[in-house]
């Protein structure tokens, strides 16, 4: 799994900067503040497919927006980075995706890990550039643009996609009660006075569809595995929030994975489809309350937590057979934690201020409400739902939280100094990482599912392909990367394999 | 509460009543204790924001991304 976060970027006072020179002037400026000199390795585009859709079809290049067209280079800044991630400039803003890990805390991390990197990369940006430049880890500008925080989890290839459409979309209607980062506005402009609990669920109009951009749909079909094709599939999944509270990072990555395995092993049970999805995902955001009842296609009512309940209790089940491999104590801190969750938005969702977004948010911006008397139009409370997501430390309020122990963490501060340099060590990620770690003026380009090397002695580029997620492990080649001195030994002892 | 109910019908109502009051002191007094922790947090957040909020939250515009 992992996760590819989208940054708002801003200069204070000054909207009509271009976006793409901030975003670039961020990206590059990471060189200046890494530690170790890297060679500037590029992207390798030659697998990246976007138009491919998981119902079994391209769209024609024609056809597509051109905000769509992510496999083209156009100049900006790209770089991957030793810990196995890839920084760049995606649609005007700065981007991090996360290197393939294989359990939600590690999700945590190496997203935290990013956030870090690209603080770090916003002052330094600052330092030396014309204007200060403001990082937000949100997902709208409240006037009518959206970026995303998206995730992706690999999946068996035999699963029928229908099966995914039809019991993730009720999954991902509902798991925004825990999930959701918290908005002041309401509508896609916010121009409807109000708090929510989503940043993105206004922002999604269809159920089912390839776009990113543009009539955003609640299940994303893009088939850009980034793996053998024959037998993975990438589940793209466009809807979530971008979070700064580590626990709704984990539980959103651990109990999407639950589902997703119920899904896979046939365990799901009970069809909770929605009359009416869109319209659902909505009301669902709208209602702080959480006293929405959902309607069902059959002619059911239930509400949000009564929904994740369902879902989380068939998770709880299927992992108690001890017939799933990921039965280990992390699986069974998400169940624990997912109910934890439930039981405590039933009773009083202002006690879990110290674990989700948009119950801190809520309970920052209902104190101002109530002091000084502000009603939802107020520009303090929409400097507040903005400033929340700051990731400059000194400035950003959820950061100021955390420092005063009032939001919780997972990682260890260690944990994630060490994440913004090294690679996940289960996964290819390892391979790439310790590729360019050990030999930054060998590797002419990267990505999620190659290295390409550029060594004395070869007449043409060499291609590593990458193909399947898990090998490329520090079990796999720790040893064969030791005794390869130079990237040309490491040719030679991959070829004698 | 009304009279006719705490004379007649619910002889204990001046006990009820007070314990309700005690209740709802207790529950003013916990309101309280929140209030005066959130309004902790507000001194602080009071420091860091930005000035001028309205122009800045104005001028905090993105283009769409995915």
């Amino acid at each position: 799994m992992g996760i590819e976060t989208e940054y708002g970027v801003s200069v204070p006072g000054q909207p009509h900067v271009n976006a793409m020179m901030t975003s670039t002037a961020v990206v590059t400026a990471h060189r200046g503040v890494s530690v170790g000199d890297r060679g500037a390795s590029r992207w390798d585009f030659d697998q990246e497919s976007p138009l491919r859709d998981a119902r079994g079809y391209d769209m024609s290049r024609a056809e597509a927006d051109p905000s769509q067209l992510t496999d083209e280079e156009f100049g900006l800044a790209n770089l991957i980075l030793t810990n196995g991630a890839r920084l760049y400039v995606d649609h005007a803003h700065p981007e991090y995706s996360s290197p393939e890990v294989t359990n939600p805390l590690d999700a945590v991390c190496w997203d935290r890990a990013g956030q870090e990197v690209m603080a770090l990369a916003g002052e330094a940006a600052t330092q030396t550039g014309p204007f200060p430049i403001r990082l937000y880890k949100n997902n709208t500008d409240n006037k009518g643009a959206s970026y995303g925080c998206h995730e992706n989890y690999l999946m068996r290839r035999s699963t029928p996609f229908s099966d995914i459409i039809q019991h993730l979309t009720t999954f991902f209607v509902t798991r925004q009660i825990f999930t959701g980062a918290g908005r002041v506005g309401l509508g896609q402009d916010g121009r409807t006075h109000g708090f929510q609990l989503s940043q993105r669920a206004d922002f999604f109009e269809v159920e089912v569809g390839l776009e990113t951009t543009l009539k955003r749909p609640i299940i994303n079909t893009r088939d850009e595995p980034h793996a053998d094709p024959e037998r993975y599939r990438r589940l793209h999944v466009i809807v979530g929030d971008a979070n700064m509270s580590e626990v709704a990072t984990y539980l959103k990555m651990g109990t999407t994975a639950l589902v997703l395995s119920l899904i896979e092993n046939g365990e799901i049970g009970d069809d909770l489809s929605l009359a009416d999805p869109v319209r659902e995902m909505h009301a669902v955001s709208h209602d702080w309350t959480l006293a929405h009842r959902l309607q069902l296609a059959d002619g059911r009512e239930m509400s949000a937590i009564e929904i994740q309940r369902r879902f989380a209790d068939r998770a709880r089940a299927f992992v108690g057979t001890g017939d799933s491999a990921a039965a280990d104590s992390q699986t069974k801190d998400v169940l624990d934690r997912w109910d934890f969750v439930l039981d405590h938005l039933e009773a009083d969702p202002q006690s879990l201020a110290h674990l989700l977004d948009w119950v801190a948010k809520l309970r920052l911006l209902n104190g101002y409400r109530r002091r000084d008397n502000l009603d939802w139009d107020a520009a303090r409370l929409g400097l507040i739902d903005l400033q929340y997501s700051d990731i400059n430390p000194s400035r950003g309020l959820a950061l100021r939280l955390e420092a005063a122990g009032r939001l919780d963490r997972l990682c260890e501060p260690d944990r994630v100094a060490r994440a913004m340099e090294h690679p996940p060590e289960d996964t290819r990620a390892y391979f790439r990482g310790e590729c360019l770690r050990r030999y930054p003026q060998a590797v002419a380009a990267a990505s999620w599912d190659s290295v390409i090397f550029d060594v004395p002695g070869y007449e043409a580029l060499q291609r590593v392909p990458t193909l399947e997620p898990v090998r490329g492990t520090r079990a796999h080649l720790e040893a064969l990367l030791d005794a390869s001195a130079t990237a040309a030994d490491l040719l030679e002892a991959l070829r004698g394999r | 509460m009304s009279v006719q109910d705490s004379s007649q019908s619910r002889p204990s109502a001046r006990d009820t009543e007070s314990v309700e009051v005690e209740a709802s002191t207790a529950q003013q007094a916990h309101r309280d204790d929140i209030d005066a922790d959130v309004d902790a947090i507000l001194d602080e957040i009071d420091e860091v924001l930005e000035a001028n909020a309205e122009d800045f939250v104005k001028s905090f515009v993105q283009k769409g991304g995915q």
